[in-house]
C-alpha cells in the first residue's frame, strides 16, 4: 500500500486523527523549549546585540512561508493530474498557515531591521520578495473565497498557484536585480546562518523543527476541516435532490 | 482568428468600447502624481520613468475585465469555445486585441505625458522602447488574470489583486530600462530580461489562460 | 528577563506580535475544525434520522 491510499478521504481522516495530537504535543514542546532557550539562555551577538534573538522566530517562519507555498505547488499539481480532492484541500489548508508565517517573517524582519538599518522598512531583496510572496498568498486565498463551485475553485487556484510560482521565482531575480546597486554591503542577510555559531545554532534548529511540526499539524487539521465541509455540502445536496 | 481580432478591435473602438478610457486614465494618474508629491520639476523628472510605467500598468489593469466579460455576459464566449478555434488561439487573439487597443495607445501617448513630468530628453526614446517591449507582456498576463475571474461577478478588485503581483517582474525590468536609459547607464540586462519576459509569456502563458477559460466555461 | 538593552522594544515587539499571530492562527484553525465537525455530525444525524 503506497502513500496514495491517503487520497481516500476516509483513510486520511483516520490517519490524520491519530497523528495530529502527537504532532501538536511535539511542536508545542519544540517551540516552547527552543524559544525559551533562545530567548533566555543565549548570549547577545557582538554585532547585533539582543536583536539576534529575533532569529528564532524570523528564520523558521520564513522557511515555513516559502516551503508552504512549495507544498501548495506540489499538491496543486497532484490535484490537476490525479484529481484527488484531499490533495487540493491540503493546499488550501496550507495557504492559511503560509500567509500568517509570511506576515510573521515580515514583521520580525521589520523589527529586526529597524535598529540595524535605522528604518522600519527597507526594500532589501529578501524582505521585498517576502512582500511579493505575501501578495501571492492573498491572491490565492481570495480566489478560493471568490468562486462558488468548489471544483472550479480548486482548478483555478491550482493553476494560479503554478503560474504564480513561476512569476514568484522570476520576481526573486527581478528584485535582486532591482536592488543590487543600493544596499551594497548593508544588505544584511538576516536569515543566512553564515557564521552562526553553535550557541545560536542548536536552539535555532529546534525552533525550525517546532515551526515545521506546527505547519504540518495545522495543515492536517485544516485539511480535515475542508474534507468535512465538502462532505457536509455533498450530503446537503443529496438530501435536497 | 483574424475575424475574431477584427471583431474585437471594432467593438473596442465603438462608443462605450473603452478605447479612450485607458488613455484618459493614464493621463489622470500622471496628473495626480505632482499633486501628490509636489510640483518640483527636479524631483518629478527623476521619477518620471517610474511614474509613466506605473501609470501605464494601472491603465492596462483597468481595461482587463473587458477582455472576456462582455462576451461572457451575452453568451458569445460559450459560442467561441465551441467553435473550431482552439482556446489557446482565442486567448492569444484577445490579448493581441487588448494590446492594440490599450497597450499600444499608451505607448504612443507616454512621451506626451512625459512632458508633464519633465522627462529628460534622452528619456523619450527609452520610455517608448521599454513600454513597447513591456506592454505586450502586460496584455498577455492580464488576459490570464481576466480568464481566471471571468465568471466572478464584480471580480474587478480580485482581478487586480491577482494580476498585480504577476506584473512585478515586467514593471521592474521595464522601469529600470527606462530609468537607466534616461540616465545614460548600461541597459543591456533589463532590455534582455524585458524582451525575454514578453517572449516567454506570449509563448507559454496562453496555454494556462486557455486551460483556465475551459475550466470556467464548463 | 535578560538584559536586552536598547533592543528591548524590537525583540519584545517581535516576539509579542509573532506569538499573537501564531496563537491567533492556531485558534482559527482549531475553531474552524470544531465547527465543521459539528456541522457534519448534525447533517449526518439528520440524514440518518430521515432514513428511519
Amino acid at each position: 500500500m503506497s502513500l496514495w491510499q491517503y487520497a481516500n478521504p476516509v483513510k486520511f481522516l483516520h490517519l490524520s486523527g491519530k497523528i495530529v495530537p502527537t504532532l501538536a504535543v511535539l511542536s508545542a514542546l519544540s517551540l516552547v523549549i527552543s524559544l525559551y532557550w533562545g530567548f533566555f539562555l543565549t548570549p547577545d551577538d557582538y554585532k547585533q546585540g539582543a536583536t539576534v534573538k529575533i532569529i528564532y522566530i524570523h528564520v523558521p517562519s520564513a522557511l515555513v512561508a516559502i516551503n508552504a507555498w512549495f507544498m501548495m505547488l506540489v499538491t496543486s499539481l497532484i490535484w490537476l493530474v490525479r484529481r484527488h480532492h484531499v490533495s487540493v484541500l491540503a493546499s488550501k489548508a496550507a495557504s492559511y498557515v503560509g500567509v500568517v508565517m509570511t506576515l510573521v517573517a515580515l514583521i520580525t524582519g521589520a523589527f529586526w531591521g529597524q535598529p540595524m538599518w535605522g528604518t522600519w522598512w527597507a526594500w532589501d531583496p529578501r524582505l521585498t520578495s517576502f512582500l511579493i510572496l505575501f501578495l501571492f498568498y492573498l491572491g490565492y486565498i481570495a480566489l478560493w473565497a471568490g468562486i462558488d463551485d468548489p471544483d472550479t475553485a480548486a482548478d483555478l487556484t491550482s493553476v494560479l498557484c503554478i503560474v504564480g510560482s513561476v512569476f514568484a521565482i522570476l520576481s526573486r531575480y527581478a528584485v535582486n536585480f532591482w536592488n543590487q546597486g543600493l544596499h551594497q554591503g548593508a544588505s544584511l542577510s538576516l536569515d543566512k546562518e553564515e557564521h552562526v555559531s553553535d550557541v545560536f545554532y542548536f536552539p535555532l534548529l529546534l525552533a525550525i523543527a517546532g515551526f515545521v511540526l506546527l505547519f504540518i499539524m495545522l495543515t492536517l487539521v485544516g485539511t480535515r476541516t475542508e474534507i468535512r465541509q465538502r462532505r457536509a455540502r455533498a450530503l446537503l445536496a443529496r438530501s435536497k435532490g | 482568428m483574424i475575424a475574431l481580432l477584427i471583431r474585437d478591435l471594432r467593438l473596442a473602438m465603438r462608443a462605450g468600447g473603452g478605447f479612450g478610457l485607458s488613455l484618459a486614465f493614464f493621463l489622470i494618474v500622471v496628473v495626480l502624481v505632482p499633486f501628490g508629491v509636489g510640483p518640483e520639476m527636479s524631483l518629478l523628472s527623476r521619477i518620471a520613468p517610474g511614474i509613466l510605467w506605473v501609470g501605464a500598468l494601472l491603465a492596462c489593469l483597468l481595461s482587463l475585465d473587458r477582455i472576456f466579460a462582455l462576451d461572457y455576459e451575452d453568451g458569445s464566449l460559450d459560442l467561441l469555445a465551441t467553435s473550431p478555434l482552439p482556446a489557446e488561439g482565442i486567448v492569444t487573439v484577445k490579448a493581441i486585441a487588448h494590446w492594440l487597443t490599450t497597450g499600444l495607445p499608451l505607448v504612443v501617448i507616454a512621451p506626451v505625458l512625459g512632458i508633464l513630468l519633465g522627462l529628460p530628453e534622452q528619456g523619450y526614446f527609452w520610455i517608448v522602447l521599454s513600454l513597447l517591449l513591456g506592454t505586450p507582456a502586460l496584455s498577455v498576463i492580464g488576459t490570464f488574470g481576466a480568464a481566471l475571474t471571468v465568471g466572478i461577478k464584480r471580480g474587478g478588485l480580485l482581478l487586480s489583486l491577482l494580476v498585480l503581483p504577476l506584473y512585478v517582474p515586467t514593471l521592474i525590468y521595464g522601469a529600470e530600462l527606462a530609468r537607466r536609459g534616461t540616465q545614460g547607464l548600461e541597459t543591456g540586462t533589463p532590455l534582455l530580461m524585458l524582451a525575454g519576459i514578453t517572449c516567454a509569456v506570449t509563448a507559454l502563458l496562453p496555454f494556462a489562460s486557455a486551460a483556465v477559460l475551459r475550466i470556467n466555461l464548463r | 528577563m535578560p538584559d536586552l538593552g536598547k533592543y528591548a522594544f524590537a525583540v519584545l515587539s517581535s516576539y509579542g506580535y509573532s506569538l499573537a499571530l501564531i496563537i491567533g492562527l492556531v485558534v482559527f484553525v482549531v475553531l474552524r475544525n470544531i465547527k465543521a465537525r459539528k456541522a457534519l455530525e448534525a447533517i449526518e444525524a439528520e440524514v440518518n434520522h430521515g432514513k428511519d
